[in-house]
């Protein structure tokens, strides 16, 4: 298996994660032998073979809700604490629309 | 008091007797633990000010006659991929370095709820993604045992504090082995509950459905006793298990005559070395305790490394999206655009490793590979997972080494990512099937480096693998065989 360059810059792009030239051609080399090691999983027949998502275990259906009674939540202050840079109660960010 | 060997029973008596109070206990630890630090790199941070108050109520609950809890003035150490509200929580990355909680996790509110007292934040992987605990931004941790190597990942400082004893015991993560590698590596105990056993409520997601939160201890019934406070059913994780939790220390009996006890052959082909001599001394000593020994086959394991990857990756990708500059304190300074901010925040607070799983799962969800890689890894898990049930319709537990090799020298492995990946081989299979397992000290090889024994029984079976590791721990480890 081939990874090219192009190929990690397209990947970076769909992840929105800026790389360097060198992280981009470091990248291209970890996938392909990471990659070339996992396509080993196309040797197995798993027809019929059920996909396992998550483990579950058995309980009533309705079991995970909970009661529909008011509960405090994080106040607008707190919630934005860690916030770069808040205002007037929200998250700031670029403009992204131009009047 | 020797705070380096301080037990929870120890430290239990030792209140009860006023041979000290739970503030001399903390203080001890906090002055311990700033020594120590510099040589290890344990802790990101000592968590002084919270330790002393919850010591201080502790030490007012016992004048007051009451009951201060299964944890009463006990120092334990928080993985730093755990959040503790209002203390410094980073995951190991610049990506959060300034990030304060405005919540303590589930399992944190449960220990301090029972009188344990958080002395700091531990050292780990970049978001717990990692073997060595190399990958850290603010540094690696050194093994205590020999500070020329890695003490395992992703929970190097957790495993690390209670190997040199600045902790009694810790909270580690585990979602491909980051609890039991760095046990074995450091020579302690270190334990994966069964998944859901112990809420993920403020557990930061790396692979959500294979990310644990459990405890480290210097002995079985120390762990044991940590995990019995935090397990059970929380409304704020909704895949938090139902299942009542059991008094471990009542299945501590020490004795395991006739347990059956399988050996997977997949897990002991091609291990001539020391560390699968030691196992295999661990096995005797196992027999000598009356425990039927068989070998069992798990053929799937051949696909666990591939699978494990293909998983936790996509998940990895689909959970660190959120670190995009808005909400969680770091955004790069020089982007003019939403879409430049996204990309050079992210480029700028992001590893390399971090970085690297972050587009193997992109690209294995990506259009036109999402079958080939996703759906196939989820249908070889069902595989895997069934070959556990199938060996736990013959045996009561699996025995099997926890690392093909022990602690590594720092920078050894650090170029080959693929290879530190595959030695993650004996550990990732319990997180696929999302069954228990633990490491226990199993001796230590000619250089003196520990191997831990890992036990695998079936879901919410911890009580039978609990008796096994300390029966085993009793009788001597390997010195019993």
């Amino acid at each position: 298996m081939k990874i090219t360059e192009e190929q990690v810059r397209y990947v970076a792009d769909l992840a929105n994660l800026r790389l360097t030239p060198d992280e981009v051609s470091r990248m291209a080399r970890d996938m392909e032998s990471i990659l070339g090691h996992i396509d080993k999983l196309n040797e197995l027949d798993t027809t019929g073979v059920p996909a396992m998502a998550q483990v579950l275990f058995d309980a009533e259906e309705t079991a995970t809700l909970r009661a529909d009674a008011e509960k405090a939540t994080l106040p607008n202050e707190t919630a934005l604490q860690n916030a770069p840079q808040p205002g007037g109660g929200f998250f700031k960010v670029p403009k992204v629309i131009e009047r | 008091m020797d705070i380096a060997k301080l037990t929870i029973e120890g430290i239990r008596a030792g209140l009860k007797a006023k041979q000290f109070t739970a503030r001399e206990v903390c203080e001890a630890a906090l002055g311990f633990a700033g020594a120590e630090n510099p040589k290890t790199n344990a802790y990101l941070l000592l968590s002084a000010e919270r330790a002393r108050a919850a010591a201080d109520a502790v030490d007012a609950k016992l004048a007051r006659g009451e009951d201060a809890g299964a944890l009463a003035g006990v120092p334990v150490a928080v993985k730093d991929v755990i959040v503790t509200k209002g203390v410094r929580t980073t995951c190991g990355s610049r990506m959060l370095e300034n990030f304060v909680p405005p919540y303590d996790a589930t399992a944190v509110q449960r220990l301090e709820a029972a009188g344990g007292v958080i002395i700091g934040k531990a050292n780990c992987d970049e978001f717990a993604m990692g073997s060595s605990n190399e990958n850290s931004a603010y540094g690696p941790v050194r093994n205590p045992v020999d500070l020329e190597r890695v003490p395992g990942g992703s929970s190097g400082g957790s495993a690390a504090v209670v190997a040199q004893g600045t902790a009694v015991v810790s909270l580690g993560s585990d979602t491909g082995g980051s609890i039991r590698q760095p046990a074995s590596f450091c020579g302690v105990v270190g334990v994966t509950p069964t998944y859901g056993r112990v809420s993920r409520y403020g557990l930061v997601a790396f692979a959500s459905s294979l990310d644990h939160i459990g405890p480290f201890g210097r002995n079985v019934k120390d762990a044991a006793t940590l995990l019995e406070v935090i397990a059970g059913r929380d409304e704020m994780d909704a895949t938090s298990a139902f299942a009542p939790v059991p008094r471990y220390g009542e299945a501590m009996t020490g004795d395991v005559r006739g347990m059956k006890i399988g050996l997977p052959k997949e897990y002991f082909a091609g291990l001539a070395s020391e560390t699968g001599d030691l196992i295999m001394r661990g096995v005797e000593a196992l027999k000598k305790l009356g425990c039927e020994v068989r070998e069992v086959s798990l053929p799937a394991t051949e696909w666990a490394i591939s699978c494990y990857y293909i998983i936790c990756t996509a998940e990895a990708s689909s959970n660190l999206a959120r670190y995009d500059g808005v909400k969680y304190t770091m955004r790069s300074a020089d982007a003019k655009t939403l879409a430049d901010m996204y990309r050079n925040t992210r480029g700028d607070g992001f590893g390399a490793e971090c970085k690297r799983r972050i587009m193997l799962g992109t690209y294995v969800l990506s259009h036109g590979y999402y079958d080939a890689y996703y759906l196939k890894a989820q249908r070889v898990r069902s595989l895997i997972s069934q070959d556990f049930q199938k060996a736990f319709g013959e045996v009561d537990a699996l025995i099997t080494p926890v690392s093909p090799f022990p602690a590594f020298k720092l920078g050894e492995k650090l170029d080959d990512p693929l290879a530190m990946y595959l030695s993650d081989i004996y550990t990732i299979t319990g997180d696929l099937a999302g069954i228990p397992c633990m490491s226990v000290p199993c001796g230590a090889t000619a250089a003196g480096l520990p191997v831990g024994m890992q036990i695998l029984t079936n879901h919410f079976q911890e009580g039978p693998m609990f008796r096994l590791a300390e029966a085993f721990e009793r009788a001597g480890g390997v010195a019993g065989a």
